[in-house]
């Protein structure tokens, strides 16, 4: 070997950047989080008549899809980064949703000590013991992060512990939230059935569906979002988000390195399901409503169609993909409804045949090629 | 390491090895009969076919030991014994004398120090030839500390020489799927080098490299000879010669030891000749 001193001039630079994102990376990601925040302010300071006034719809919908994208970047953080394609993230999702929903039960009572609505509804006598101190915004909040992760830990311990990969975890996980589905179908199951929790009045003793709530929860959410990219980002470039890449590349491979693909599947899992509780826990309050429904198979398979369509392994890609396929999903339901579902098959297969990577893939092909062309 | 420390160690539940979570509590492995590798009678069955039948070896410390022998003699099922991908049907595989390895994982192998090169070269082609080397670094390989990790200048240093070693530090950059054959085989070395095993097993380490490659491969492993414990399997017997010198060679034969001894005292073996080398 070599002596170091003679060579150390030719130390080569280390690929991936110590820094999160390069400078033009940054000053992207402010201005687009700067429009998005200003646009409630254009709801709420113009008059309606001005031809900058944002609709108070707009800023709901997008709202809704601020929330869709934390969910998909969640999921890319396991399928795109590890490998580990869930079919049931919408079940972690709709935790979270029914988390927070229990505090905005609570919260739409005159007395927090009274009975929710629905319990009154369903003839039950008292508060059941998993609802005790769901008063609280802070413990329900809490629950938000804690619920989804507590089962997604218990559930990836046993599976990673097993070993089991590829297309039988993914169907293993799409059975989860069925079952889950089936579970808060039932009346007795104490999460009000299949009609689950509406008629949300206050949060923190605001009016829920005052404009100005309706803008802070929509930053609330755009905070959140951007909070995910960071910890994402953190995540996926630290020498963990390495591993983890060599674990969706060579799983195998990776043991005789010395390293336990266990422990380091169920970290992101767990990190995925926390954040994916999040983004429902921001959701019900902006749509008003959370029922089983969110927990039904299409739901989930929907995230990984948002995720392949912008590019999977990117966490970009994710929040571009979710706003793309739901602002599609917006304009197809309501000019010709029937035909949603073939249109969101169509994607499917388009993206997977003509984009492998994504909308963003396609970007960065665009952009090197122009770089070719130009030197 | 003293006698009276192993026995302790050795004293341990097995189990305690054994979650898949947990990272093993040992750290030293008693070598004081100068053997690093111990297989007794080992057999592995697959359907009623015995890959391996009732082999026994013991490698030494610092030995480089050459394995040879026909397709389907067990070379490799041997070494997916060792590293713990495939687990004997009977027999007893020890690393050290206080180490069962038939009770440990495939990381917590690793971990004790024993590395492995695959027969078909094994990289992980999305990351850089830098990063293949920094993920084999030898350091705690548990969660948390892989999430916090910083490379040091130590580190970085020490995989620098690495890629100065491999002659690659031109390539350090590139993904490692860009790699010709032989460089992904030589990557693979130098990521087993990285991990600062104390038992190296090679399995056809110069398969598909240029006769320069080969050369020079010869020549690391007749440095490394002394300072880790090699096990090579090879079919090239050119290779073989120039660096079994006068240590031991292994033929195995359907699943066991056909020969052992000098490279030149195996050759004139006529079961050899017979099996293996041919007329």
């Amino acid at each position: 070997m070599t002596s170091l001193t003679s060579t150390a001039v030719v130390v080569p630079p280390h690929s991936r950047t110590p820094v999160l994102f390069k400078p033009g990376a940054w000053l992207a990601i402010s201005l687009v989080v700067g429009v998005f925040a200003v646009l409630p302010l254009l709801n709420l300071w113009l008059p309606v008549e001005h031809p900058w006034h944002v609709a108070q719809h707009t800023i709901s919908l997008l709202g809704k899809f601020i929330c869709f994208a934390l969910a998909a970047l969640a999921l890319d953080l396991v399928w795109g980064y590890a490998g580990i394609l869930s079919l049931g993230h919408g079940l972690f999702f709709a935790l979270g949703g029914y988390a927070h929903g229990m505090y905005l039960m609570r919260a739409a009572n005159p007395a927090p000590g009274q009975l929710p609505e629905f319990m009154v509804f369903l003839s039950m006598t008292e508060i059941p013991w998993f609802w005790t101190f769901t008063e609280y915004p802070l413990y329900s909040w809490m629950l938000v992060l804690l619920a989804p992760g507590l089962v997604a830990f218990i559930f990836g311990y046993f599976a990673f512990k097993s070993r089991i990969t590829g297309v039988y975890f993914s169907i293993i996980t799409q059975a989860l939230t069925y079952a889950a589905m089936l579970l808060f179908f039932r009346n007795e199951t104490g999460f009000g059935g299949n009609n689950g929790f509406t008629g949300f009045k206050w949060i923190l003793g605001f009016d829920i569906t005052s404009p100005q709530t309706r803008a802070g929860l929509y930053w609330a959410s755009l905070l959140a979002l951007l909070g995910a990219l960071l910890v994402g980002r953190w995540i996926t470039t630290s020498k963990l988000g390495r591993v983890l890449m060599a674990v969706r590349d060579g799983e195998g491979r990776l043991r005789f390195l010395g390293y336990e693909p266990a422990g380091f599947k169920l970290f992101v899992w767990t990190v995925s399901a926390m954040l994916c509780g999040l983004a429902g826990a921001l959701y019900v309050p902006q749509v008003g409503i959370i029922n089983p429904s969110e927990m039904s198979p299409a739901n989930s398979i929907e995230m990984v169609v948002w995720v392949a369509t912008g590019g999977r392994g990117t966490l970009i890609g994710p929040i571009v993909g979710a706003g793309t396929v739901n602002g599609l999903k917006t304009w197809f339901t309501s000019t010709f409804p029937e035909y949603w579902l073939y249109a969101l098959g169509l994607l499917f297969v388009l993206v997977t045949v003509l984009l492998p990577q994504g909308i963003v893939g396609l970007v960065r092909k665009t952009l090197q090629r122009a770089r070719g062309a130009r030197t | 390491m003293t006698t009276e420390q192993s026995r302790l160690k050795t004293t341990a539940a097995p189990d305690e090895y054994f979650a898949s979570y947990r990272r093993p509590a040992m750290s030293g492995v008693d070598t004081t009969h100068q053997v690093i590798l111990y297989l007794e009678d080992i057999s592995v069955e697959f359907d009623g076919f015995k890959a391996l039948n009732a082999l026994s070896m013991e490698i030494g410390v610092g030995e480089l030991r050459c394995i040879i022998g026909p397709n389907g003699a067990g070379k490799t099922t041997m070494m997916d014994v060792i590293t713990g991908k495939t687990r004997p049907s009977s027999g007893s595989v020890f690393f050290g004398q206080n180490i069962d390895l038939s009770k440990l994982s495939e990381a917590q192998i690793a971990t004790a120090g024993i590395g492995r090169k695959f027969q078909r070269p094994s990289v992980f082609e999305h990351h850089t030839v830098f990063e293949n080397l920094e993920l084999a670094y030898k350091c705690s390989k548990s969660v948390w500390p892989t999430l916090l990790a910083k490379l040091t200048g130590e580190q970085r240093d020490q995989i620098d020489t690495t890629l100065e070693l491999l002659r690659m530090r031109q390539q350090a950059n590139r993904l490692a799927g860009l790699l010709s054959h032989g460089q992904k085989q030589w990557l693979e070395i130098g990521m087993l080098l990285m991990q600062e095993p104390m038992l190296l097993l090679l399995d056809e380490p110069v398969a598909g490299m240029t006769d320069a490659e080969t050369q020079r491969t010869a020549e690391l492993f007749n440095d490394l000879r002394g300072k880790h414990s090699l096990v090579v399997v090879e079919h090239d017997m050119d290779f073989v010669q120039s660096i079994a010198l006068d240590g031991k060679v292994t033929v195995l034969c359907e699943g066991s030891v056909l020969a052992e001894g000098k490279m030149s005292e195996v050759q004139a073996d006529s079961r050899v000749i017979e099996v293996y080398l041919g007329r």
